[in-house]
């Protein structure tokens, strides 16, 4: 089974992380790139299918160079064999047309050509949740989606996945499809390890990968749209038929009152505290 | 519908029982697996606790983990003193000899280190036979078919089929009881043990002990400060914490009313304790476990059919005197099964391994020590309440006094002596008379004030890590009666009269004009002691896998 997870560096939308400039607009050199988190349910549905049928897994980015440890990360939660960064300049700004047909032709450049290939619900920086699809279209092979639980029957070369109708956690059905297949896993998604055998050998995957992540780069391959035969037209800004026309800032909300910091310390600073309220209470 | 999984052994419980098992397995290569359900081996285990390698022992834990002492334990114990107290009265006896009969050496251990070094090297082990170990998986019952055990069954995983199975589960094993080798029924064959880890201060223990960094000592606390609960007090000294705890009689506890974390703190502010304890007094881990008392519970044939009980679970835990022993017991019988089902197996005869475990338990002694015929004998006698009554009422005369003035240093040489320390009756004469009155008559008054001031029950809750699995309590009240359960409202570690944040609690309920005092539970800040397995009328599992209390320090 060659298993292929496609993650994606975003923004640290976390508290404390992400700075913002005056207009609201995001500060990408200030704000630190990790790996987007709905990824993580693609990479534990890709591990899950790896402890239990074995194979290889390759976490696949199209980024600039340093998403770099974006890779390692997701390679220290897959147990990934090796990593594969889609970097070049002609391929930055591209939306998410662009971006499907960069990843698939990549796919189609994989030696072993991949089984399976998974992908998270919805990036956090751009949320229209299309990458995986369109990719999945240009490279031509069945996808499921919003898929919760998965079972893979090696021999048939067929997929069974639970996913959610409409995504709706009241609502599953079971489907199946032939191999290849791409499977876009749904926050819901709990891997399930019901055998020892299983949970040993994730033990002895996770051991493993320590060792291989410390040296991540040497398991990197780097392709720029010449190794890929790709057309710079169609890559991309060039090859983006998505116009940004603006961009609005969430507008602040509107701060009429003004804070005014005092030591409660400091004495002098409690009177003057005192004194301004002192008239509020109706005292003097 | 995918087929069973089968190993050749399966070892529930990762203690020193499990361990020395699974090392054993392993080594004759022996397909094994090990389940434990913490988070980590040794964040369920709490033992005082100092391990002892005896001479006549078959094995020895460190010739199983070779570097065993260097990594995983503490500090080794090169004296060892029991105090009588009264009041502040207090004669000091030195029992090293006892303590060193029959041991090659003893070390304090805290058992989140120790038993996660042991994993370690179980895993790696077990995992080249084809097995391993897997943390985070409980065990919930045996595995049967046509009413024969072939396997156990799980929380986390499906079922699992063996040819042996090696229940090292500890105190309360929900597998010894499934097959109807014990039950938790009799107070009396338990005791309750609590500790406290304290952090000291660098350099403190060698100071205040006066020490040098490789040197450790223990001392036993009895005598009047424990409300005339039948029990003691101890004390070792880890590489720079203290291990602090008491260690009582279930039915004792029970009998007097007694919060166990009242007489641990009368053990705390006991001013005998400021020698080594001062106001900076800090509390890394409050912590509580039963304990079997194998003069009564070892059971002399624990096997049936493929299934073996070593450890706890076997209730091999020897309390020779005031000395406890129940991991290095652990360690030899995990040890015994392990080389009889190797034998077993060789002779083409698997199913023959319990009984030729329970011919070792017995040709190598272990039997002798956990059963003493010795003790059989006293407690035939001394072991009624008319009886201790009159030694009591003798002791506590002048007659009585006026021999242990007589006696005086002969005292000390009589504790030292291993050969009446297997035979002391479970009476209050022993743990609460004799030692008061050795105090009131030969001790000296020590002066000065103990300034600890040890954490309320509601801190030291406060304190420990837990993992709840919410909406899913692993205890439940079947009689919520006062007169079945109210018991474990004293009794229980984590619970008290009047507090509302514990385990345990009273309450009553008017309805129809009617009024009833019942108990309530909620399970969130239990320590997983067993208490109330055995006091209560209860529902009782352990949680799932990975859930519930985590110890730190063990
Ligand atoms: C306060 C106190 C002081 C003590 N002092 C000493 C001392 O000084 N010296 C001494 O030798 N002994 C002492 N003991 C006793 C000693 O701790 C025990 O006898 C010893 O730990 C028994 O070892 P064991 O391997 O049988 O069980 P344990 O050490 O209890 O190990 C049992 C293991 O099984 C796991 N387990 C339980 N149920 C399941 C399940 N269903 N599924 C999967 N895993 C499970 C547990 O998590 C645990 O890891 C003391 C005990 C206490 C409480
Ligand atoms: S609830 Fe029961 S098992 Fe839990 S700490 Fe209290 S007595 Fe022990």
């Amino acid at each position: 089974m060659n298993m292929v997870v496609l993650t994606k560096g975003v923004p640290d939308f976390r508290e404390g992380q992400v700075s913002f400039d005056e207009d609201g607009h995001l500060e990408r050199g200030e704000t630190p790139t990790v790996m987007n988190p709905n990824d993580e349910h693609a990479l534990e549905a890709a591990l899950q299918t790896k402890v239990r049928q074995g194979g290889t897994v390759s976490v696949m980015s199209m980024g600039p160079p340093g998403y770099g440890d974006v890779l390692r990360e997701a390679m220290e939660s897959v147990y990934a064999d090796d990593l594969y960064l889609l970097s070049d300049r002609e391929m930055a700004a591209a939306d998410t047309w662009a971006t499907a047909i960069t990843i698939a032709t990549a796919l189609e450049e994989m030696e072993p050509s991949p089984d399976l290939v998974f992908a998270g619900f919805k990036t956090a920086d751009g949320e229209t949740g299309h990458a995986g699809p369109q990719t999945c279209w240009a490279y031509g092979m069945p996808i499921v989606t919003h898929v919760v639980s998965l079972e893979i029957d090696p021999d048939e070369e067929r997929l069974r996945a639970k996913r959610l109708v409409e995504g709706d956690i009241e609502e599953i059905e079971t489907v199946e499809t032939s191999l290849p297949a791409f499977v876009v896993a749904d926050p819901e998604f709990e891997p399930s390890y019901r055998r020892a055998e299983h949970r040993l050998r994730h033990r002895d995957l996770r051991e493993e990968t320590r060792e291989r992540a410390a040296d991540h780069e040497e398991h990197m391959t780097v392709w720029d749209h010449a190794d890929l035969n790709l057309d710079p037209d169609y890559i991309g800004l060039d090859g983006s038929p998505t116009v940004v026309s603006s961009v609005d800032p969430i507008p602040k909300a509107p701060a009429e009152r003004e804070a005014t910091m005092v030591d409660p310390e400091r004495d002098e600073e409690m009177r003057q505290v005192f004194e301004e309220m002192a008239p509020l209470a109706g005292g003097e | 519908m995918t087929e069973r999984e089968r190993y050749e052994a399966v070892v529930v419980g990762a203690g020193p029982g499990g361990a020395a098992a699974a090392a054993v397995l392993a080594r004759n290569d022996v397909e094994t697996l090990v389940l434990e359900r913490g988070v980590e081996a040794g964040s369920k285990n709490v033992s005082g606790g100092l391990l002892y390698a005896e001479e006549s022992a078959p094995y020895a834990i460190d010739d199983l983990f070779p570097g065993f002492r260097e990594a995983a334990t503490e500090r080794p114990v090169t004296d060892y003193y029991l105090h009588n107290l009264a009041g502040d009265r207090v004669e000091t006896f030195d029992i090293t000899d006892l303590h060193e009969h029959d041991t090659e050496w003893s070390d304090a251990v805290l058992r989140r280190k120790m038993d996660s070094w042991l994993a370690e090297r179980v895993h790696e082990l077990t995992r080249e036979t084809g097995g391993g170990l897997l943390t985070g998986v409980r065990v919930n019952g045996l595995l049967r078919e046509g009413g024969e055990i072939v396997g156990v069954t799980c929380d986390e995983l499906d079922p699992i089929e063996a040819d042996l199975v090696v229940a090292a589960d500890g105190v309360n094993s929900e597998l010894a009881r499934d097959a109807g080798l014990m039950d938790w029924e009799e107070p009396e064959e338990w005791f309750q043990g609590v500790k406290a880890v304290v952090d000291m201060p660098e350099g403190a223990i060698d100071d205040r002990f006066g020490l040098d960094g490789d040197e450790g000592e223990a001392h036993l606390f009895s005598g009047d400060l424990f409300e005339g609960v039948r029990g003691g007090g101890f004390l070792y000294t880890n590489e720079d914490t203290l291990s602090i705890g008491t260690v009582f009689h279930l039915d004792s506890l029970v009998a007097e009313e007694a919060e166990p974390h009242e007489l641990l703190d009368a053990l705390l502010t006991h001013p005998l304790l400021a020698r080594w304890l001062d106001d900076g007094y800090e509390e890394f881990e409050y912590a509580a476990k039963l304990v079997p008392d194998s003069k009564k519970v070892a059971h002399p044939s624990p096997h049936e059919a493929r299934l073996v009980l070593v450890g706890d679970a076997a209730g091999q835990m020897q309390a020779q005197g005031p000395i406890i022993k129940g991991m290095n017991h652990a360690v030899t019988a995990g040890a015994l099964a392990a080389e009889a089902f190797s034998e077993a197996r060789s002779r083409n005869d698997p199913d023959a391994a319990g009984d030729l475990y329970e011919r070792k338990l017995r040709d190598e002694g272990v039997m002798k020590k956990l059963r003493p015929p010795r003790y059989r004998a006293v407690r035939a006698l001394a072991e009624h309440d008319p009886v201790t009554d009159a030694l009591d009422a003798v002791l506590e005369s002048p007659v009585g006094r006026f021999g242990v003035r007589a006696l005086g240093d002969r005292l000390e040489t009589l504790y030292g002596s291993p050969f009446l320390s297997m035979m002391v009756p479970d009476t209050r004469t022993p743990y609460v008379t004799l030692p008061t009155v050795i105090a009131e008559e030969l001790g000296e008054r020590i002066g000065g004030e103990n300034d600890v001031d040890p954490p309320d029950l509601a801190d030291r809750i406060g304190d420990l890590t837990y993992d709840v699995d919410v909406g899913n309590p692993h205890i439940e009240v079947d009689d919520d009666s006062f007169a079945a359960s109210g018991d474990a409202v004293t009794a229980c570690p984590v619970s008290a009269r009047d507090f509302g944040g514990g385990c345990y609690r009273e309450e009553t309920v008017r309805t129809n004009g009617d009024e009833r005092t019942v108990v309530s539970l909620d399970t969130q800040p239990c320590v997983e002691c067993g208490t109330c397995a055995v006091v209560a009328d209860t529902d009782w599992e352990h949680p799932r896998g990975g859930k519930g209390v985590e110890f730190r320090q063990g």
